[in-house]
C-alpha cells in the first residue's frame, strides 16, 4: 500500500467566470480517488466568491458552493477564505456582518474567514501545492 | 540565492487593471511578517509594478508603489526582473525603482527550480 501525498489548493479564480473552481474541484476528485489527501483548499482573490452562499444558479447547472460543502461533507476538508479579499468583495460571515454593522451575511461553515497565514501553513504541510487561477 | 525554505512570489499583473498586484504583494508582505525569506520575480506587465513614476490611478485606487517602496523593511531585497519584458514592454532599467535584478530569458526555469514554494499572482 502506498503512502498518498497531501495536497494543497489554491482557487483564485470566480464560479461561472473562471473555470478555475471547476478545475480544482475535478482535480480534488481525482487524486482522492488516487488515494492522496487534500489538506486543505484556500480560497483568495477572485475565489472567494466560491464562498458565497446565496449562490443561486440555474437548476440544470452545477452548483459550485454546493460541490465545495459536499468535498467539505465527504472528505472533511478544510475550506479557507482570504478574510480581506472577502470583505473588499463584499463577503462576510455572521459574526463579521454584526462587526461591521451589515444586515446579513454570506460565509457560513464549512467555509471560513481566515488570514493569509493560513494560505502559507497550507503551502507548508502540503507536499504538492497546486494554483488554480 | 534561494534558501530551502525560501517563497517566490511571481508578480504577472500590471498596477490598476486588477487585484492580483495588490493581493500578490500582500501575500508577499504576510510570509515576510512570518519570518520567510521571499523572493519576488517580476514578469511580462508585472514589471509595470516598478516604474518609479507611477501615480496613484483612477480616483479611489489606491496606489501600490508605496508597498514596493516597503519592501525592503520587510527584508524582501530579491527583487528580480524579466530582462524580456524589459525589452518587450521597451522599459529602461533607469525608469524603474532602485535595487532590481534583471533576469536573462534562460535563467528564469532556475529560478522556479531553486524555489520550492511558489505563489504566482
Amino acid at each position: 500500500m502506498h503512502h498518498g501525498l497531501h495536497y494543497g489548493l489554491l482557487v483564485m479564480g470566480a464560479p461561472y467566470s473562471s473555470p478555475a473552481p471547476h478545475s480544482a474541484l475535478r482535480f480534488a476528485h481525482a487524486i482522492i480517488a488516487r488515494g492522496h489527501k487534500i489538506a486543505g483548499v484556500f480560497f483568495y482573490h477572485d475565489g472567494v466568491h466560491n464562498g458565497a452562499s446565496l449562490m443561486a444558479p440555474p437548476q440544470d447547472e452545477l452548483n459550485l458552493h454546493e460541490a465545495w460543502r459536499e468535498l467539505n461533507q465527504q472528505h472533511a476538508i478544510p475550506l479557507d477564505i482570504c478574510i480581506a479579499a472577502a470583505l473588499r468583495r463584499g463577503l462576510m460571515s455572521e459574526s463579521e456582518a454584526q462587526r461591521h454593522g451589515q444586515p446579513a451575511f454570506n460565509v457560513a461553515p464549512p467555509f471560513e474567514l481566515t488570514g493569509l497565514g493560513q494560505l502559507l501553513d497550507l503551502q507548508q504541510r502540503a507536499d504538492r501545492f497546486i494554483t488554480f487561477a | 540565492m534561494a534558501t530551502p525554505d525560501a517563497l517566490l512570489v511571481v508578480i504577472r499583473h500590471a498596477p490598476h487593471s486588477s487585484n492580483w498586484l495588490r493581493e500578490g504583494l500582500d501575500a508577499a508582505l504576510v510570509a515576510a511578517a512570518f519570518g520567510q525569506p521571499v523572493h519576488l520575480l517580476f514578469m511580462g506587465q508585472g514589471i509595470m509594478a516598478l516604474l518609479k513614476e507611477q501615480g496613484s490611478g483612477a480616483p479611489g485606487q489606491k496606489a501600490t508603489l508605496p508597498i514596493i517602496d516597503m519592501l525592503e523593511m520587510y527584508d524582501i531585497d530579491a527583487l528580480w526582473v524579466s530582462e524580456e519584458a524589459l525589452q518587450g514592454l521597451r522599459i529602461r532599467q533607469d525608469l524603474l525603482v532602485d535595487g532590481i535584478t534583471p533576469v536573462p530569458a534562460q535563467e528564469i526555469p532556475m529560478l522556479f527550480q531553486q524555489h520550492a514554494k511558489i505563489l504566482n499572482f
